[in-house]
């Protein structure tokens, strides 16, 4: 898919998803599955709330002391040969990144799964400066094949079934059209094997940064993520400034939480922990190894106690697996690199309101994330305060966000305004439901977009204030 | 300023006048519910590696080395990757100079740039030892050294494991306390729960992604 010549929003992508037979089949399907496996790992329910009560604790206590932390893991990062490098946008990651590749004068990146590159669009800005940044996760890979961007920040090609990566690596790689899902990964991994030994620089994410130890934590179950950063002579690790906890001890729970969550695994195949690059006596592994640490936005989200939760995040993406809006209009409809119930909360921190004004809309408040969230990030409660932040005049002290007031309109906010007045005066709601329920055929049929695909609302004859009054025998 | 002193004081403001959350780490939280009797400990461990189709087999001190060699036999190959500087590693090659089998044994004894050829497109199968394994997630526990690099688990196409009974936990809290994993960790710590997959076509479960197509675990009962 090539980027639309012009710029669609957010609710022409959802009408056409939610058009689209296919798609809704793929997610529907996919969702179902996750669900399941997700449901399966967890038969104790009250296990799980202990165990999301210690989660939210443990995320808790290391972002009620995240600049501490953050020394303390460049400190220990450092003592251990890692080089940390720090970035306040996605500008500055990726000038990082390109500095380290010309120092090493590398054609070719390999990349292990990371949502963070994905913020910086690396790829594309590598490109740009002449380098290949090639996806090694599997379905980053097929997503990057067919000039995609992943759906699902952990099941990166889930919009698509097999016949269709059938057809993509039939066109693109030029092997015979095959189905069978075990050939399709075995084409896969002998491309891609091949890759990992020609890579000049692997880059990965990170899952968890433990700042008391000074390691990189990853989870996978390819490993891909293990071969991008141990093959390549020089290994950089991108990640976001909220991913680091205290102990190492305190990845325990946390990971539990995040296989289990997310794939509906006990444990990933692999839990690789990286401390430090390639010493003298050994005889493999990243002669360098960078870590950068992104802020993009994240420090806004964390001025305000409330939506500082959102940086609890441990991306699982159970939200958006249990959520009734992604599933029904998928990944790409939201336009933005992290989809679903925790891309409508982290986005905006990263791109302003004035770019995601639709995002904190674009849900039905079902309360599913929230309720799943292996963190317990109140997620509803945060998008109805998003909400509110779209619709808060802009120059409204104090200002919490990037793009407040996106929405704001002074006829809405008069109208509301009229309405509070309305429903705390007796006399007037009374004036007010006369008039409504006696000249009801003057109600318009046309109420804006509710009536696109709703008929319109009529007034009683009688309120139901009347009719109890007249039932109570009161006048 | 430089980035990090902006990041560093952005934050700091925000948390102006609160105090640091306590750390109350409840530790019966990840230990009570994953805890065995020690005769379920290698029942359970078997289980779950064998449900992500990694292979099993009870073995003992002596009789490992036959299983590696009746493992090869069965897949044609004849070659295996060993480290001649572990105890295993000669176990087994003195194993093989002792029945006159002709399996060719190449040991990692270079660095990786020095053979990287031959390692990922020469190289069929590894054989690594353990520090041990875990049962709650059916897991081997991993410590890469020069003797067996990082790659020799990674690389092959069939990674065999030994697992010694007696290194078997019962959980990941009860490992990184009884291995002090918080006071000094290697270059590279891994946990292994079964060969390489991926789900992500069409949720349709694949072995032999990118690493090991199969794994093999050699539990040593008396060991």
């Amino acid at each position: 898919m090539n980027a639309p010549a012009i710029p669609m929003t957010f609710k022409c992508r959802a009408h056409d998803a939610v058009h689209d037979a296919q798609l809704r089949r793929n997610f529907r399907g996919a969702m179902d599955f996750l669900m399941a496996k997700r449901a399966a790992q967890f038969p104790d329910g009250d296990e799980l709330e202990r165990l999301r009560s210690f989660g939210n604790a443990v995320r808790a206590r290391a972002l009620s002391k995240l600049p501490e932390l953050l020394e303390r893991l460049e400190t220990n990062l450092t003592r251990n040969g890692v080089k940390v490098h720090w970035a306040e946008t996605v500008d500055e990651a990726n000038a990082i990144v390109h500095d380290i590749v010309r120092a090493h004068e590398a054609r070719q990146v390999i990349k292990g799964k990371s949502m963070v590159s994905e913020e910086m669009e690396m790829n594309h800005y590598l490109e740009g400066h002449g380098v290949d940044c090639l996806e090694s996760d599997m379905g980053e890979f097929i997503v990057q094949l067919g000039n995609e961007k992943p759906s699902h920040i952990i099941m990166p090609a889930i919009h698509l079934n097999a016949g269709q990566v059938a057809s993509l690596f039939h066109d693109k790689l030029e092997v015979d059209y095959t189905e069978d899902v075990d050939r399709l990964i075995q084409i896969g991994r002998e491309t891609l094997r091949r890759k990992f030994y020609e890579a000049d620089i692997g880059v990965s994410g990170v899952n968890f940064a433990v700042a008391e130890t000074g390691s990189l934590l990853l989870v996978e179950n390819e490993g891909n993520g293990r071969m991008s950063t141990t093959v390549p002579p020089v290994h950089i690790a991108v990640t976001g400034i909220e991913k680091v906890v205290e102990n190492l001890r305190d990845v325990v729970p946390l990971l539990s939480l995040l296989t289990r969550s997310a794939t509906g695994q006990p444990i990933t195949t692999y839990v690789n922990v990286i401390s430090g690059p390639r010493k003298a006596e050994e005889l493999d592994g990243p002669q360098e190894v960078h870590l950068v640490l992104l802020d993009n936005g994240r420090s806004q989200a964390f001025a305000d106690s409330e939506l500082r939760q959102t940086l609890n995040c441990i991306r699982c993406g159970a939200c958006m697996n249990h959520c009734p809006v992604y599933t029904r209009i998928g990944g790409h409809a939201y336009g933005t690199v992290y989809p679903g119930p925790i891309g409508k909360i982290i986005t905006p921190h990263m791109l302003g309101l004035e770019a995601t004004k639709d995002l904190p809309s674009a849900s039905s408040l079902c309360g599913a994330c929230g309720e799943v969230c292996p963190v317990k990030i109140p997620i509803p409660a945060i998008l109805r305060r998003l909400r509110e932040e779209n619709v808060r005049a802009p120059d409204d002290e104090p200002r919490h966000m990037r793009g407040q007031g996106s929405k704001y309109s002074r006829a809405e906010g008069l109208a509301w305004k009229g309405w509070r007045l309305l429903n705390t005066s007796p006399r007037l709601y009374r004036l007010f439901n006369l008039a409504a329920t006696r000249l009801s055929a003057l109600t318009p049929p046309k109420l804006g977009p509710w009536t696109e695909h709703h008929s319109a609302p009529k007034a009683a004859p009688r309120s139901l204030h009347e009719l109890a009054r007249e039932h109570l025998g009161e006048d | 300023m430089s980035a990090k002193e902006r990041i560093l004081a952005k934050l700091g403001r925000s948390l102006a006048g609160t105090t640091p959350i306590a750390d109350d780490y409840d530790q019966a939280l990840v230990t009570t519910p994953w805890t065995y009797a020690p005769e379920q400990r290698i029942p359970r461990l078997r289980e779950l590696l064998e449900a992500v189709h990694g292979e099993t087999h009870l073995t003992t001190t002596d009789g490992w080395p036959a299983r590696v060699v009746d493992a090869l036999s069965a897949r044609g190959i004849d070659e295996l990757l060993i480290s001649p500087d572990t105890p295993h590693g000669q176990q087994f090659a003195a194993h093989i100079a002792a029945i006159g089998k002709s399996v060719r044994l190449k040991s990692y004894d270079r660095p990786v740039e020095a053979w990287k050829d031959e390692l990922f497109f020469g190289t069929p199968a590894s054989l690594t030892g353990t520090l041990g394994g875990i049962s709650a997630t059916g897991s081997l526990i991993l410590w890469p050294t020069t003797a067996e690099p990082r790659l020799m688990s990674l690389v092959p196409p069939l990674h065999i494991a030994l697992l010694k009974a007696s290194e078997v936990y019962d959980n990941l809290y009860s490992v990184l306390q009884a291995q002090s994993w918080a006071e000094g960790l290697p270059t590279n710590a891994l946990l292994v729960s079964g060969p390489s997959k991926t789900a992500d076509i069409q949720q349709t479960l694949a072995y032999g992604a990118h690493g090991p197509k199969e794994l093999i675990v050699l539990i040593l009962e008396d060991a």
